[in-house]
């Protein structure tokens, strides 16, 4: 009987330092989720610009350009998962693989070859555990990514897209992340970043104004040169930081949920620890005054 | 002359510069480009050097910078740069008093 409430006792115990723990987390990822939303939002006009510019540089000159052009002479895709470095969050990195998995299945149906790059421990942890080959990795800082793991990302894949067919070249470059669209909702998303598709914020002129002439210095084709790597960095840097924004708020729902659940462990536990207690005295009483009982009648 | 121009220096973490301002000279890699209003639409590619805006509302402003490139549209600049890579360099640049 005794014993029987040391156990409670125990589990209560563990469960409230997991619960500080819990809550330590939470109010680590709420305090760092500022940061992370306010560096997606800083990275927003550079994206914009370089966008702009590109739209206009395929709008108004007519210039290919073997990044916007499709190639189809290696049969090889790659994708880039950008997952967490850390648990902790949820089914943050479990959406992500998922959805890349997905797009694996997709593309291996139309007779593709996956080449995969993964970004983030768990991502990577996933891959090796499964004996895949990954092309490329990189882990550590992805609830703060830094500017120079976008370049070398940017780099990673772009070589391969210039590569040729049998220096293992691809024909795509895909990445899946997941998209922070508010606190309480982000998505998994598959962006195809090569070969570009230039749809958006193309500014289409009114009818009435002229579209106007650019004047590329020194050339469009130069001009392009300049622009597509950065705007593939700056298109995957915000991939990251989008990713990372999401990582965060995840974790802090989860380890919200998690804090209430010890909450109601610790709880249920005092409860039959109190009732355990309760039974013991009772059950002493009863010897007691049986005992006192059995000493009276002799 | 006719209004001013409207003018946004971004890096690629930040928003450096943005207001109005009389004119802007930046380094291309053929050479320094002074815009005005009214100048003819064009997408440079800037080399490393510096960015100057002179006759902003809140005064002038300069950023040393690694590469970019600008464009001009309508009297909308937008200057998309790289800013000098040691650590506290964009934000020297931008602390740099003018001399007006």
């Amino acid at each position: 009987m005794a014993g029987q409430q040391r156990v409670y006792r125990q589990r209560i115990k563990a469960t409230q330092s997991l619960k500080k723990i819990f809550r330590a987390m939470e109010l680590i990822a709420a305090s760092r989720i500022g940061k992370a939303r306010s560096r997606v939002d800083h990275a927003m006009p550079y994206t914009r610009a370089i966008t702009r510019a590109i739209s206009a540089v395929a709008t108004h000159s007519t210039v290919s350009h073997p990044l916007t052009t499709k190639r189809e002479d290696t049969g090889r895709v790659a994708v880039l998962v950008v997952s967490a470095d850390r648990g902790m969050a949820g089914a943050y990195s479990a959406n992500a693989i998922r959805e890349s998995e997905r797009l694996r299945g997709r593309l291996e149906a139309e007779g593709k070859e996956i080449v995969q790059f993964a970004a983030g421990r768990r991502a990577v942890s996933y891959f090796k555990f499964r004996r895949r080959e990954l092309a490329g990795q990189w882990t550590g800082g992805s609830d703060a990514p830094a500017r120079e793991t976008a370049q070398e990302i940017s780099r990673a894949l772009f070589a391969r897209f210039t590569a040729d067919a049998g220096d293992g070249g691809v024909d795509e470059i895909q990445i899946v992340f997941t998209r922070f669209t508010s606190m309480v909702t982000q998505e998994a998303r598959i962006i195809r970043l090569l070969p570009l598709e230039i749809v958006e914020g193309v500014a289409e002129t009114e009818s009435g104004t002229v579209d106007p002439l650019y004047d590329f210095e020194p050339s469009p084709e130069q001009v392009l040169d300049a622009l597509l790597p950065r705007y593939i960095e700056s298109r995957i840097y915000a991939c990251l930081l989008q990713s990372a924004a999401s990582e965060l708020a995840n974790r802090q729902r989860a380890m919200n949920t998690a804090t209430t659940n010890a909450e109601d462990i610790i709880r249920n536990y005092t409860r039959l620890a109190n009732q355990a207690r309760q039974s013991e005295i009772t059950q002493e009483i009863s010897e007691i005054v049986s005992g006192a009982d059995a000493l009276a009648a002799s | 002359m006719a209004g001013p121009l409207t003018v946004d220096v971004v890096a690629p973490d930040q928003v450096l510069w943005s207001g109005s301002a009389e004119r802007l000279i930046a380094p291309t890699v053929e050479g320094e480009i002074g815009l005005l209003t009214g100048h003819e639409p064009v997408l440079s590619v800037l080399r490393a050097g510096v960015v100057r805006v002179r006759g902003g509302a809140d005064g002038d402003a300069e950023f040393t910078i690694d590469g970019g490139f600008l464009s001009f549209d309508h009297d909308v600049i937008t200057v998309v740069v790289e800013p000098v890579v040691d650590e506290a360099g964009a934000a020297v640049a931008d602390e740099e008093p003018a001399e007006s």
